[in-house]
Formats: C-alpha cells, structure tokens, sequence
C-alpha cells in the first residue's frame, strides 16, 4: 500500500470503520513506515482531544420540564389528570411484565412498587449530581483510592472496579442518601455520558437484573447481586448500559 | 422563545394517545440531550439551540408515526439536524450577519473545494474554536461520531449521505483541524 491510499484511510481506520482487507493493509502499512505511523498517531490524539476538550451541552433543566410539559399536554384532556403521574410507571411494569413472559437467563426481577418509588429518587439522585456540579466526594479514577475512601463513612464496602479498558472509567465516589440511608455511588463516564452506580447491602441471595426502563428521560437498570442491590442510571442509550451493568455486575 | 415565531411548529402538536406517549418517552426522550448537544454545535448559539431543540421535539410528537423500528436516536437526530439547517436558510434571509460563507453553502449541503479550506485553516488556540470554525457539514460528522459515538451507517442515517460520503468527510474535517492545531503550536513557538 502506497503512503498516500494510507493516510487517506488513516480515519476510518482509527474508528474501526475499515473492511478487514483494507484494515490489515493498513496496519501492515503503519509498521513499516515512520511517517504514516505518526500520522496515525496524530489522528488518534485528535479524537482523545476531542472527547476530552469538548464540552457535552445537556439540555438545560428549563428547556427538558418545558417540553416535559408540551409532552403532558399532548395527551387527550380525558383523563389526562389522572394518567400524568402514572404513565412513566405504567411502562415499566409493562417491560417487567415482557421480561417475565421472555424469560432470559438472568432471574429477572420485576419492579415492584417500593421499587418505582427508589427508581424516581434514583433518577434525582442523579439528576442532582449533574446540577449542583458535586459528581464526586472522591474524584479519583483509581479503585484503590475510591473504595477505602468509603469505608468510616458506610458500614458496608461496595465493590468498586474501574472499567477503562472497555471505554467506562471510574471517575469517582459520592455519598448519596436514598431511602432515609446513606449508600454509596460510584461514578463512570463513557464517552461524554455521565453514569451513576448506587449501591448498598440488601438481605437475601437473590440474583436479578431488570431490563432499561426510563424515567425522565434516563434510563436506569436496577440489580441484585451478591447481597448487594444496584442502581446503574444514566443518559447513555439502554442498550450501551446494560452492557455496562453487565460488566459491573460480573 | 416563541413557538409561533417558527414555520416549523405552525402546524399544532399532534395529540398522542397514551401509548404512543408511552413509546415516545421510551424511544425518543432518552436522546434529548444528544439532541440538544448536536444543535449547539451546530447552531454554535446557546438560545438558537434551544428553539431548534424546542422546534425538533414539536415536530418529532406531530411525525412520531413515522418512526419505524427502534432508532429513536437517529430519527430524533435528523429531525433536529433538519431544524437547525432551516434556522441558517433564516439567517440568509433574514439579512442577518452570516459569519462564514461556508454555512450558506452548507444549507443545501456542497463539498467546498480542499484549498479554500486549507486557506481557512487559520491558527486556532483550541480543538473548540478549531471545530466552530470547520464547514457545519464537517462539525456535525465530528460531533456524531467523537460525542455521540455513533457508527458511520448510523451518521449516514442522521445525515441521509451514503456511509462514503461520511468516510471522507471525517477525514477531511480532521485533516482540517490537524492542519489548524499545528499552525497555532507552530505560532506560538
């Protein structure tokens, strides 16, 4: 391969977007060629650059309740009164009833109403941590810095494992308040998407995991696993968190 | 911000029934803030963002049947990427400063030449300022595939160009913003 049909594919390449004929051309190419080996080393520092530099714009809390309620008042006036608080609820005992009808090989739990209760502190929770600009007690990407700093402040020690390597770093620890107690939540990103992992002890054996559901726009997985019970929310799309909750889980 | 200001929202919100609201929230809310982040940089102005967002979420209930299979991210992403293409034509006509000339071209999408770019290509202090300044059909390649994380067929889809088109368009706005990066290290020596 010449240095010129190299460089040209030197960015499709970098984002894995290459038919394989034309990747392994390409990185034959790079091994053997200095300046082409640089080139592609500049592009890949361009794309960390970017996901590091640029900010991700949110959309701003007015503008989401703004058209939350345009939403609201889309639906037919009759009944609308009564359907508002409900609706987001209603789809998920809907997914939990789906889920149960599939089967699948996690035990899968259904949301229980003292569940859909956590699900909305959950969301705030993390709501809340975007807003106040208070994501972590403990910025730190290092488990071993995050996961003693809990210990004196809880009486249990959540896990804590940092996922960089597939792309989902620990960025930190927070103590959060859920349900009148204190638990811990673990913050990841992945790319410009914030995650938040809330964890505490929960008695029993059980082993579950429920599929996405939504609330306000986040979606959020709630787990059981190893005495500990999990709620993973977040904006990333549900299909990208719950391979993440899968990996947190494991 | 007013909605009747807008063509595109003079047509009322189509009323959903409770289970396409449902779906909606499922397949389409969830992306809101993808929505949101594309036409910040695309509009590069925080109050014309939120009108096109405002404007794409109108829009998206009143077309909501169109939406076939489950791509709620693409779909809601084009209707905005649409919205905010439309609010440039409005700047044209409305005898508004245009500060580069390439925004007018880039309304009905045309590749610019590679060497006006390069002249373009000044020195930039950062990759920000560096992509504000990129063509819109440059910025918003770079936007979907480095924030949003999106795969060439899914920019494709949002964009409606084939998957080669994106191919050379990420290269090319990345040549760009490697050529602007360097000229600003290079002055600052």
């Amino acid at each position: 391969m010449l240095c010129r049909d190299a460089v040209e594919r030197l960015s499709a390449f970098v984002d894995d977007e290459l038919d394989p004929v034309a990747s392994r051309e390409v990185s034959q190419h790079v091994e053997s060629c200095e300046s082409c080996a640089a080139a592609l080393a500049s592009q890949r520092e361009l794309g960390e650059t970017l996901r590091r530099d640029l900010e991700y714009h949110r959309t701003p809390d007015l503008l989401r309740s703004r058209l939350m309620r345009e939403l609201r008042a889309s639906e037919p006036r009759e009944g609308a009164r009564t359907r508002q608080g409900i609706a987001a609820w209603r789809w998920l005992s809907a997914a939990a009833a789906l889920v149960v009808v599939a089967g699948g090989t996690w035990g899968l739990a259904t949301l229980r109403s003292g569940d859909q209760a956590i699900a909305r502190e959950v969301v705030s929770g993390h709501i809340r941590s975007l807003m106040a600009d208070h994501l972590a007690d403990v910025a730190s990407t290092d488990q071993h810095t995050v996961k003693p700093w809990f210990s004196g402040k809880l009486d249990f020690s959540p896990p804590v494992t940092d996922f960089a390597a597939a792309d989902y770093p620990l960025v930190g620890g927070r103590l959060d308040y859920l349900q009148g107690h204190p638990v811990a939540a673990l913050v990841y990103m992945h790319r410009k998407h914030v995650i938040n992992v809330f964890v505490w002890p929960k008695a029993g054996e059980r082993e579950a995991m429920a599929p996405a559901a939504t609330e306000r726009g986040y979606h959020l997985i709630h787990a059981e696993h190893s005495g500990m019970t999990y709620w993973v929310v977040s904006d990333l799309n549900a299909q990208e968190l719950t391979a993440f909750a899968r990996m947190v889980l494991s | 911000m007013t909605l009747e200001r807008t063509p595109e929202s003079a047509r009322p919100p189509r009323r959903l029934s409770a289970e396409q609201r449902e779906r909606f929230e499922a397949q389409v809310l969830p992306h809101l803030d993808a929505a949101h982040n594309l036409a910040r940089y695309l509009l590069r102005d925080p109050h014309e963002a939120e009108e096109a967002v405002q404007n794409a979420f109108l829009r998206a209930m009143g077309y909501f049947e169109g939406l076939r299979g489950s791509d709620g991210r693409a779909w809601l992403l084009s209707i905005v990427r649409n919205v905010c293409y439309t609010h440039f034509r409005r700047r044209r006509s409305g005898g508004e400063k245009v500060e580069f000339d390439e925004e007018i071209h880039s309304a009905e999408p045309e590749v610019p030449e590679p060497e006006a770019d390069l002249e373009r290509s000044l020195a930039v202090a950062s990759v920000r300022e560096g992509l504000d300044r990129l063509a819109i059909e440059f910025r918003e390649v770079l936007v979907l595939r480095e924030l949003e994380g999106l795969s060439y067929k899914e920019i494709a889809h949002v964009i409606h160009v084939p998957i080669g088109t994106v191919m050379s368009r990420l290269a090319r706005g990345r040549k760009q913003l490697l050529l602007a990066l360097g000229a600003a290290v290079k002055e600052g020596a």
